[in-house]
């Protein structure tokens, strides 16, 4: 620890331009829990405020660089305390509970932004983060473009197919058994916006599915993540499960895999998710 | 006391001097787990600064106060809780793989855990209003008592507890408790499956001294009066119809044994979440080093659990500052190695 703080120290002594810099714009004070918020934190020009960051902030680049809390459901007191911070923008649900008391006595502002899976969720998540940063005008400027932006993908993929295409998505095939997505969840938010149809309905939230359950929802196109681990696999292994093999996705081949915290991160770039889903779902 | 007069006094004497080293080094960790953390605030300059009468600042006080010393205590507690449950159970199944699971502490509590995690919504509100945050370790504890008082019930006939009945009735209250843990995972979404998986994997994150005040005396009381079964548990090892003969009030030394250790695993469960190991290989550790001798053992065993678990506490949240690793994970990477490695080097002297 002191290695560390001994280096930041150096580090800001060759940076003081920038830092007068954040004078001008507010303190270096800010700690960012979960990847949406760090995102709409950099786009609302306040990057620099910065000073740690969750394990889920991995966009854009220069989040990966700020030290990270750890998960947001498991804050170390001691360790957001270290970076003396005096405003947490947090995703819901921070905790645990205890942790958040104390920083709390420690005199940390904590902004807790709402989640949702719409576009006035979007906005409102970003007035929030606007409010707790003190921007609010460069929050409603940025919540207006999204909507824009939002409003005339929207338009464009609603009335791009007349025969909308079932998609499924699937968030692991852990030992061959598919866990997908039913309804409430991001992933079934995006693949409305995108113009299809959650192949899934029957249930909420996450859950493993039976084969028989599989071929019955006969989906046209599988949605997966796009990361390393167990939430991989090719294209082969994918299609070679029993369950999928029957489906018309199978006999396509039709597999769309995009980045996690782009397609479900419901933030200022889901309107280049939906346009980006929309194109891979019905390409021209 | 006649029977333990009679045993080997060199290893009691090693054993007993073993009392005051490892009552020092649980100091010394104490103090260096004061000392260390993510932040600079350290507990000698804090110190000096009392000394000279000065104040501390709003920073030095909430770190050392509000998060170091709730955890430090909590971590002794609970690691001496689950040293000397584990001891206590391996004497009284006089089966060297016990630990305090094997009451149904640990999968009653885990399904209380798990229920409060995943119903909390549906919570009535009179008792949302009575727990408040603090659900999940309330359930837990109940969930730890009420399987152990079933298990109790269940195995015992005419005043008298068989423990084999306990040993494969728990067997099957554990598989039915896994199954209905089981449904609740099955009905979660992934927030809060990936909060049983860090409540399975314990932690000391959450330590407060509400929860010290709420779980403290109640392992405090159970941890010491199990250290008074030493004599009971040296007689049973040699057979439950011999030390009767001896003048041993078998039913009593159970009685005492199941719920004492229900009560301190219970508790200890109730604020950590699961941490595992412990309880097995501490009192091994000892009897290894010091002898079978129940009344020095369990005294060793909490002291040695105390200092393990303050010393998996304190890497786990350095390890990877400014996150923090959950503690079964140190326990059970660091610990099972060096088990393993002690007992093949030993393996031509003990017969476990």
């Amino acid at each position: 620890m002191m290695h560390r703080r001994a280096f930041v120290g150096l580090a800001l002594a060759f940076t003081i331009p920038r830092n007068v810099l954040w004078a001008a714009t507010g303190a270096r004070d800010v700690i960012a829990i979960g990847g949406d918020v760090t995102e709409i934190v950099y786009a609302l020009g306040q990057g620099h405020r910065l000073l740690a960051r969750d394990a889920t902030s991995t966009y854009p680049a220069e989040a990966r660089s700020l030290p990270d809390v750890g998960y947001i459901r498991r804050l170390s007191a001691e360790g957001v305390l270290s970076f003396a911070p005096s405003l947490i923008v947090s995703a819901e649900g921070a905790g645990p509970p205890e942790v958040i008391d104390i920083l709390r006595a420690a005199d940390v502002q904590f902004a807790e932004v709402p989640e949702g899976y719409d576009i006035d969720a979007i906005v409102q998540k970003i007035k929030s983060v606007g409010a707790a940063l003190d921007v609010p005008d460069k929050a409603e400027t940025l919540a207006r473009d999204t909507r824009t932006a939002m409003d005339a993908v929207l338009a464009r993929t609603a009335q791009s197919n007349p025969s909308p295409k079932r998609v499924m998505f699937i968030l692991s095939t852990q030992g061959g058994r598919i866990l997908a997505s039913g309804t409430g969840t991001g992933a079934d938010g995006i693949i409305g916006m995108a113009g299809g149809i959650n192949a899934i309905s029957e249930f909420e939230g996450y859950k493993p599915l039976s084969d028989e359950a599989v071929g019955a929802a006969a989906p046209d196109i599988i949605l997966m993540m796009d990361r390393s681990g167990d939430h991989s696999a090719t294209d082969d292994e994918l299609f070679g499960l029993p369950a999928l093999s029957v489906t018309p996705a199978a006999q396509n081949r039709d597999v769309v895999r995009m980045d996690g915290l782009f397609l479900l991160g419901f933030g200022p770039r889901t309107a280049d998710a939906v346009a980006a889903l929309n194109r891979a779902l019905y390409p021209a | 006391m006649a029977l333990a007069d009679h045993l080997p006094s060199s290893r009691v004497t090693r054993a007993r001097r073993l009392h005051v080293w490892l009552a020092c080094a649980v100091g010394v960790v104490g103090l260096f787990s004061l000392t260390v953390g993510a932040t600079d605030v350290s507990l000698g300059p804090a110190l000096l600064k009392l000394a000279k009468g000065e104040a501390l600042t709003r920073m030095e006080a909430i770190v050392l106060w509000d998060i170091r010393a709730p955890r430090l205590v909590l971590g002794l507690l609970v690691g001496a809780a689950l040293a000397v449950g584990g001891a206590v159970m391996q004497g009284l199944f006089r089966n060297p793989l016990a630990d305090p699971g094997l009451v149904g502490v640990s999968a009653g509590a885990g399904l209380g855990a798990i229920s409060a995690i995943v119903l909390a919504a549906l919570a009535p509100a009179w008792l949302a209003l009575a727990v408040g945050d603090q659900l999940v370790p309330v359930a837990a504890f109940f969930g730890g008592w009420a399987s152990t008082l079933l298990l109790y019930r269940v195995s015992t006939r005419r005043g008298r507890t068989s423990v084999a009945t306990m040993l494969l009735a728990g067997i099957a209250l554990g598989a039915l408790a896994g199954a209905l843990s089981g449904i609740l995972v099955y009905i979660s979404d992934d927030r809060q499956l990936r909060d049983l998986t860090f409540w399975g994997l314990g932690s000391l994150g959450g330590a407060s001294w509400a929860k010290v005040v709420a779980a403290g005396p109640i392992i405090l009381i159970s941890v010491l009066v199990a250290c008074t079964l030493g004599r009971g548990l040296n007689g049973l090892a040699l057979g439950e119809a011999t030390a009767a003969h001896i003048g041993l009030n078998v039913q009593w030394v159970k009685n005492l044994a199941i719920l004492t250790v229900a009560a301190a695993t219970g508790a200890a469960v109730a604020v950590s979440g699961g941490i595992g190991f412990i309880g097995i290989v501490v009192p091994h550790l000892l009897r290894l080093g010091s002898g079978p001798d129940h009344r020095p053992l369990l005294i060793n065993a909490a002291l040695l659990g105390a200092l393990l678990l303050v010393l998996a506490e304190v890497i786990a949240r350095v390890i990877i500052a400014p996150a923090e690793l959950p503690i079964g994970i140190v326990t059970a990477v660091l610990g099972a190695p060096v088990f393993l490695w002690i007992l093949l080097r030993q393996r031509g002297m003990v017969d476990l």
